[in-house]
């Protein structure tokens, strides 16, 4: 579904990327994790187009799609978060949904009922009158998250949707995640909340310093040294295993 | 539905208004708020629900006021053929415009630059090539017949600027629910959410500023056509830029009805102050500048703002 090749880039001397390729499988929850500064929202900018890798390749559903804008991606079937939300902030929640429901949907009045619907999904249904500028920061995450959803993607990209969110509202979206992949949307996430990540994903791939380290099962990179050693330095890993 | 019937209510009450009234003063008053209004729906289009902000919508202006000017000098076009043509060639430049200013990703202040500066150049050039009559402007032949653009009466005029006027009207109630709009309001509010969401933002900012642009030579147009001259100064200078932009900060940027109610209130207060201060000079352009200081101050949302509610706020 997603194959990213021997991707690089770098800004200005930092090295975000460093020769990075993986693959995602169709179907599932695969969690992308990695201390800060990991390059970890950089690569979902060139998966999703928003970045020009220096080198290597992106191919998506079969297609290359290194370089191609992000509308294109859009409309092959990928969406995206941001891990800084932005709604549409004067516009309603279901204006803002709308936005994604017209990728398919001319009619302004379909894109609005469709908008409808994916509210229902994310658990925004009470609020869709409510200017998107005046949603908690739970709300817009959720909000965040039915944009996309609304552009009926196959592969789903969520950059942090549950950072800022306290205990109580991570598990009023957990399920929301869940039924989104069951739904039979792809879902590659990049995730700090290690909780959440055992919980929801089937795969874990691993990132330090612009470098794929590990990948596996949850349980398989929880215990490994590498991902162990990045996220708590080589002294604290030692003392862990030791 | 609420929206269009008012707008065909004011319609039809402006198209009466020469029956009711014969005051030429009045007729004036009413033909200069609707040319003031037209200005301000063509860049309240692009700047009130596309965010971009001009500071040079005069290029359009005066593109489409020499266009028609020269074609019917020259080459003896007939006005209302002249029209068509001028309004495309204002679209052209505002493509030209956008697609040189959008694919280099410029926004805000950054636009509203080039934007001024694209109109200052062809405010020179219009000073200096031939066929504009260069800095003596161009002075259309005077053919008093509808059949020309040039109407006996205010009647004529009045009609020929509502009927713009509800084209501008009607592009605005277009955008309030048609997929365009709401692609352009989302460019408005996060280009790159937009981008994320399937909104190709090039395209749509290069459509809308066609449109506005094409709305804003039509009100190039008809300025000849009342006044029946043109010069590089009114036809690319800053004063019709900020004519159009004035109206919907006022009235209510992003809404149906603010160019309208901006350039009501702009075109009245504008009259009262000549009246009331008119023996010492400058001291109506203070009291103007004043009023306009405390609506921007006390109305962020302009005059609109204080009827609906669910219009956009202003954001820039």
């Amino acid at each position: 579904m997603l194959e990213v090749r021997g991707v690089s880039i770098g800004f200005g001397g930092l090295c975000a990327l460093d020769n990075v390729s993986l693959a995602v499988e169709a179907g599932g929850i695969t969690a992308l994790i990695g201390p800060n500064g990991a390059g970890k929202t950089t690569l979902f900018g060139v998966v999703s187009g928003f970045l020009a890798p220096d080198s290597g390749s992106v191919r998506l559903f079969g297609n290359d799609a290194t370089g191609v804008a992000p509308h294109r991606l859009c409309r092959l079937g990928l969406a995206r978060t941001f891990q800084i939300v932005r709604p549409f902030a004067a516009q309603t929640v279901r204006e803002n949904i709308a936005v994604g429901s017209h990728l398919a949907r001319a009619s302004r009045r379909e894109a609005l009922a469709h908008a409808e619907g994916v509210a229902a999904r994310v658990g925004l249904a009470p609020l869709l009158d409510m200017p998107a500028g005046a949603l908690t920061v739970a709300g817009r995450k959720r909000l965040e998250l039915a944009r996309a959803l609304a552009t009926g993607p196959r592969l789903l990209l969520l950059d942090e949707v549950l950072a800022g969110l306290n205990p109580r509202e991570i598990s009023g979206v957990l399920p929301v995640v869940r039924g989104i992949r069951d739904s039979g949307v792809t879902v590659l996430m990049i995730e700090h909340v290690m909780q959440a990540v055992m919980s929801l994903a089937e795969r874990v791939l691993v990132l330090n310093e612009g470098r794929l380290i590990a990948e596996g099962t949850p349980a398989q990179v929880a215990a490994d040294e590498r991902v162990i050693e990045a996220y708590l330095g080589r002294r604290a890993a030692r003392a862990v295993h030791a | 539905m609420r929206e269009l019937a008012a707008i065909a209510a004011f319609a039809l009450a402006v198209a009466l208004l020469p029956v009711f009234v014969a005051s030429g003063f009045l007729l004036n008053l009413a033909i200069m708020v609707l040319y003031t209004t037209l200005l301000g729906q063509a860049w309240n289009l692009l700047a009130g629900f596309g965010g971009q902000y001009s500071f040079g919508h005069a290029l359009f202006f005066g593109t489409g006021a020499y266009a028609s000017a020269a074609l019917q000098v020259h080459l003896g076009l007939n006005a209302w053929l002249a029209l068509p043509v001028a309004v495309a060639l204002g679209a052209a430049a505002g493509l030209l415009v956008g697609a040189l200013s959008f694919r280099y990703g410029l926004r805000g202040s950054y636009f509203a630059l080039v934007t001024l500066a694209f109109a200052e150049v062809f405010r020179i050039l219009a000073n200096s090539v031939a066929f504009t009559g260069g800095g003596v402007g161009l002075l259309l032949p005077l053919k008093e017949s509808a059949a020309d653009m040039q109407f006996a009466g205010k009647a004529g005029f009045l009609h020929l600027i509502l009927a713009l006027v509800l084209a501008g009207f009607l592009v605005s109630w277009w955008l309030k629910r048609s997929r365009f709009g709401a692609w352009l309001a989302a460019v408005r509010d996060g280009e790159d959410s937009a981008a994320a969401l399937g909104v190709d933002v090039f395209r749509v900012k290069l459509a809308a500023i066609a449109m506005s642009a094409a709305l804003m030579a039509a009100g190039g147009v008809f300025y000849v056509q009342y006044f029946h001259y043109i010069d590089p100064h009114i036809a690319y200078g800053p004063a019709v830029s900020v004519e159009a932009l004035l109206g919907p900060i006022v009235g209510g940027l992003g809404t149906v009805f603010g160019p309208l109610l901006g350039a009501a209130v702009l075109q009245l207060l504008g009259e009262a102050t000549r009246n009331l201060a008119g023996d010492v000079p400058g001291l109506s352009l203070v009291v103007y500048g004043l009023a306009l200081v405390g609506m921007v101050m006390f109305l962020p949302r302009g005059l609109a703002g204080l009827f609906g509610r669910g219009e956009p706020a202003r954001s820039a």
